[in-house]
């Protein structure tokens, strides 16, 4: 036998990042499908584009510094950003931004920094939010739902469309593409129409936007899922929910014609995927228990105040890249208090 | 008495931040009763298997030693002395592997036994101790060598003088045995409860507390049974209360089962009775009763000896001394290679570098580890700061701080994380996706806090000497120079007296003469 | 504009003032960094920095006059200790790292000449005139400063044996290599 300097725990450990990792993907399964259902075949084409680069680029970059790329890649985390990024833009954006999406996250924001787990910011949500600020036109360029329009995209035509950016024959971008709910709502609202006014559209369904709201009640699904697999923990998803729910119901009582019903915040944007999957990311949140409430609570808050009066329909990936900033901060105020150290209970 | 039982009725229990659940794997060694082991041709005793200052030989080599005779004694309050486990003759004593994770060697007494097992002359038994004066007790207790047998090793005479100034009202007895594997005190527990009773008795009577609280975590059923059964036959039940505990690693930690008994936390840096509690496990409570009842010193123990690489795994009892390799041998040899052979639990527990390490006064198992059971952790991944270990932490501390701390070697920040609270259960390193070897980093700074600060202790001494030194040397200078000049002035003055008109010649050969002096000294 | 220059005059005279105020108002006597310095020092007085001892090395470090990488007893825990109370970038040891070892004096060749004894900066070495010499091994900072005096070379450096309470657990390697990297030289003595 050999001879060992070894620490303690000697049993084989319990929890794997690849397959934290691995289940992450496996809850975003109904809503990327139903994705699929409502926007199209281009969603997949992004999906696999946005894989394919973000594992290219990192494993370049990992050569680069001399290392062996393999263990980074299978810890699937490159994966795990480059379809939270696809499933957040437009399902028929040019498939260049998706590259340069993908070489922003994972060369500049999460390579550049050290690699998995250094990174202080959401790799997915500083490359989505960098393609925002840069192509506005192109990122806020969404699809249709299927039950509002006549033409369906068939997979041929979607990749055709992130390819070379051609459209079918006698189809014009009017046809396919609309606003998002969350875009119709401000810039009905900002015309001083009534909610009354507003939800006349067909636009809407049962509780947010229509097809937007069952997309998010997949992704609720698989939220559940990683809370039943104790993948994530219930805080930061619960506080970000409430918070906003707090902040929507508020207003909304106020004065219900002018603010838009509660569920549709809920129901209508990235509020759910966001909740559940992005701000639980667990390198760039919170890690006390106090303080992933407040980091929680601050996003669901500040997601309302960008999305009322802010400049940008939905405020995801804004809120959360600012309280990636705060996070180290709110840790250390928030430490719990350890046995045996009096005070308050921890 | 009302209250008493209505208490006992509704006896609350708290719970503590974290823990883990694990698969026990108790079922692989509890089944067969405690066995004796064959008396080995050569015993390897530690001189020093306790907490506390060195034990003292008092036999020469080359003599004849008794079983129970001691042959080494304490130094100091705080120590305990060594006794010969069995007869035989004291070949020599000379460095030997001990059981600690360094592997190292230190001082130990090689006994080779003639195989009589023949016991020395033995004080006689305190059965009637509680008219005794209580120093008495804790004095043969001192004498037996009893140390705490949960792994602690600290002497328990100690434990039971609190002092006068500290009231101490609860006696807590642990028999949680929360590791994995480890079956030992459970075997304890169903086999000898009555043994054990009488060391609660004899604990419960030197410490004068109200009551006593023997937790027992309820994946040991049979145990709790018995305990109860044992408890129902003695007139200890008034004050005595046999508590089943959820089965949670680690409620067996001292500090987690006061606060699961009792919702006492033990403040940081302190111990027990300053919660006016004193905390005892099950086989120091039965160690205590031999040593009081029976004036029998402690010179063996149950010992687990399991692992799926283990044939036979089961409970022995086992001189102290015995190498760990007889064990195995007695258990069927291994099955297969282990891949690990670890001293103690899973958990808490080191890899033994050498089968011959003996069996110590702590040793509570000897786990023989398969390649399945115990895989090469391979290499860590970066943490992720899922916070899984803070989760799991019953300290409640932030282990992926202090881990950040620690790999940047920043001992001061570490400190700021309380490092220091850390008990090393490693819940954190078990949880850690990253497989990070978290334990060892903060094993790592905390005996290198610890290094420095003797360090530390060395420079000032040094610095204070040399100090001394030059201060000395200055000293010796000066007093030269006063020699010197008292020399000159005296001589100049002889001088003048003697002849004031002689020449210029002798005052010059005076004025040499000093030099001479001064070389001479 | 003069309003402006005005203004920054009176700001410029107000913080010069208060610079002013502060260098008098917190004044510190003595050399407080040198002592810092001296505290992380090992003390074993050795002179292999190239000054008469470890208060005079610490006092030149203090200054600016000498690096921070002489110190060879104290080797790299030293360097990073000076490192980070001076803010500064740690270096590479100027000098060969040594185990931690004391003087041994040989019992059949030792002369009893004293010289050895003078030269101990810690007075570790015991003995009189025509007297065999002895080390207070526990007092021996290892400096290696009654070799050189010795005129029968019946002194020599013995490795401090690793004890158990003294251990530390070594740092984690990455990836964590399992195989004891326990100095088997050191554990042999």
């Amino acid at each position: 036998m050999k001879t060992f300097i070894a620490s303690s725990p000697h049993v084989a450990r319990v929890n794997r990042v690849d397959s934290i990792m691995l289940q992450v993907l496996l809850a975003l399964v109904p809503g990327i499908l139903a994705m699929i259902w409502f926007f199209g075949w281009g969603l997949l084409i992004n999906i696999l584009l946005a894989v394919t680069f973000a594992v290219a680029a990192e494993c370049t970059v990992i050569l680069a510094r001399g290392r062996s790329p393999l263990p980074a890649i299978a810890d699937l985390s490159a994966v795990v950003t480059a379809v939270l990024f696809a499933i957040s833009v437009p399902p028929i954006l040019p498939w260049w931004m998706t590259l340069l999406g993908m070489l922003f996250a994972i060369v500049l924001v999460k390579q550049l920094y050290g690699g998995m787990g250094y990174n202080p910011f959401n790799p997915a949500m500083a490359a989505y939010v960098f393609l925002l600020v840069s192509y506005p036109v192109a990122m806020t360029n969404w699809l249709t739902p299927t039950m509002l329009t006549e033409h369906h995209l068939s997979f041929t035509e979607s990749l055709r469309i992130i390819l070379d950016g051609s459209l079918p024959q006698g189809l014009s971008w009017d046809a396919v593409t609309s606003a998002t709910p969350l875009d119709e709502m401000r810039g009905k609202l900002d015309r001083n129409l009534t909610m009354g006014e507003i939800r006349q559209s067909p636009l809407w369904g049962a509780f947010g936007g229509r097809g937007w709201e069952w997309v998010a009640a997949w992704f609720l699904l698989g939220g559940i899922y990683l809370l039943w697999k104790r993948i994530i923990t219930w805080h930061i998803p619960v506080s970000l929910l409430s918070s906003l729910l707090v902040c929507a119901t508020l207003f909304w009582a106020i004065e219900p014609q002018t603010h838009p019903f509660p569920a549709f915040h809920l129901f209508s944007g990235a509020a759910i995927l966001g909740a559940f999957f992005i701000a639980t990311d667990p390198v760039t949140a919170c890690t006390t228990t106090r303080g992933q409430i407040i980091f929680g609570a601050s996003i669901g808050a500040l997601v309302y105040v960008i999305r009322t009066w802010g400049g940008y329909p939905d405020a995801i990936a804004f809120s959360v890249l600012l309280l990636n900033i705060a996070a180290p901060m709110i840790d250390h105020y928030t430490q719990p208090r350890v046995f045996g150290h009096g005070g308050k209970r921890g | 008495m009302a209250v008493a039982h209505s208490l006992i009725a509704n006896r609350r229990l708290w719970t503590f931040h974290g823990g883990i659940h694990i698969p026990d794997e108790k079922s692989l060694s509890n089944g067969a009763p405690i066995a004796p082991i064959a008396l080995p041709s050569r015993l390897v005793v530690p001189l020093q298997q306790h907490i506390g200052a060195p034990a003292r030989v008092i036999v020469a080599v080359g003599e004849r030693v008794l079983k129970g005779q001691m042959i080494a004694e304490p130094t100091g309050l705080v120590s305990a002395p060594v006794h010969a486990p069995s007869s035989g003759t004291l070949v020599a004593i000379e460095s030997h592997p001990i059981p600690h994770p360094s592997g190292l060697m230190a001082p130990c007494a090689i006994i080779e036994t003639d195989g009589e097992d023949a016991w020395a002359e033995l004080p006689p038994p305190m059965t009637d101790y509680p008219q005794l004066d209580p120093e008495l007790i804790r004095e043969r207790i001192r004498w037996a060598g009893v140390v705490g047998m949960g792994g602690a090793s600290f002497p328990t005479s100690v434990k039971l003088s609190p002092g006068t100034d500290r009231h101490i009202h609860t006696l807590i007895i642990n028999g949680a045995e929360c590791e994995p594997y480890i079956s030992c005190d459970d075997r304890l527990m169903r086999e000898r409860s009555g043994h054990i009773f009488e060391g609660v008795r004899i604990m419960h009577h030197l410490l004068g507390v109200k009551q006593v609280l023997i937790g027992i975590e309820d994946n040991k059923p049979e145990a709790i049974e018995e305990m109860r059964l044992a408890l129902a036959e003695t007139d200890m039940h008034t004050y005595t209360e046999i508590v089943p505990i959820p089965t949670l690693y680690p409620s067996g930690g001292e500090k987690q089962l006061i606060r699961i008994l009792t919702g006492k936390e033990v403040p940081t840096k302190g111990i027990p009775a300053q919660v006016g509690i004193v905390c005892q496990n099950v086989g120091t409570a039965a160690a205590v009763a031999d040593a009081v009842l029976e004036g029998r010193p402690l010179v063996s123990r149950v010992v687990t000896v399991t692992g799926r690489a283990i044939a036979n795994p089961r409970n022995l009892e086992v001189p102290i001394g015995t190498p760990a390799s007889d064990l195995i041998a007695h258990c069927g040899g291994y099955r297969e290679t282990p891949r690990k052979l670890v001293c103690g639990g899973p958990m808490m527990g080191f890899a033994l570098r050498d089968a011959d390490t003996p069996i110590t006064k702590a040793t509570n198992c000897v786990l023989a580890l398969t390649p399945e059971e115990s895989p090469a952790p391979g290499p860590a991944l970066a943490c992720i700061r899922c916070g899984r270990c803070a989760q799991a932490c019953p300290a409640n501390l932030l282990p992926q701080q202090m881990y950040w701390h620690a790999r940047a070697k920043d001992l001061d920040r570490v400190q700021d994380y309380n490092l220091f609270d850390c008990i090393e259960c490693g819940c954190c390193a078990q949880v850690c996706p990253s497989h990070i070897p978290l334990v060892q980093y903060y094993r790592y700074a905390k005996t290198e806090i610890w290094s420095r600060e003797q360090e530390k202790r060395k420079s000032e001494q040094a610095r204070a000497r040399h100090a001394a030194k030059q201060a000395r040397l200055e000293r010796q200078e000066q007093e030269r120079q006063a020699k010197l000049r008292k020399q000159k002035e005296a001589l100049a003055a002889k001088a003048k007296a003697q002849a004031k008109p002689e020449t210029a010649a002798k005052q010059q050969a005076s004025a040499a003469s000093p030099t001479e002096t001064a070389n001479d000294s | 504009m003069l309003t402006a220059i005005l203004a920054i005059a009176a700001l410029a005279v107000l913080f010069g003032l208060m610079l002013g105020y502060s260098a008098i108002r917190f004044h510190v006597e003595g050399d407080p960094i040198a002592d810092q310095i001296d505290s992380l020092l090992p003390q074993t007085q050795c002179g292999q920095c190239g000054h008469p001892g470890c208060r005079p090395y610490a006092e030149a470090v203090a200054r600016g006059d000498d690096d921070i990488n002489k110190c060879a007893p104290g080797g790299e825990a030293t360097i990073l200790a000076m490192a980070d109370l001076l803010g500064r970038e740690p270096v590479a040891l100027d000098a060969e790292e040594k185990l931690p070892a004391v003087a041994f004096i040989d019992p059949e060749r030792c002369i009893g000449c004293t010289l050895c004894l003078q030269n101990c900066p810690v007075d570790a070495i015991v003995g009189a005139a025509k007297q065999l010499h002895g080390i207070l091994s526990k007092e021996c900072t290892g400096c290696e400063l009654c070799l050189p005096p010795c005129p029968v070379n019946c002194i020599s450096m013995v490795p401090v044996t690793e004890e158990i309470s003294g251990w530390r657990w070594p740092f984690p390697s990455t990836p964590l290599k399992e195989t004891a990297k326990s100095q088997p030289e050191r554990a042999a003595a």
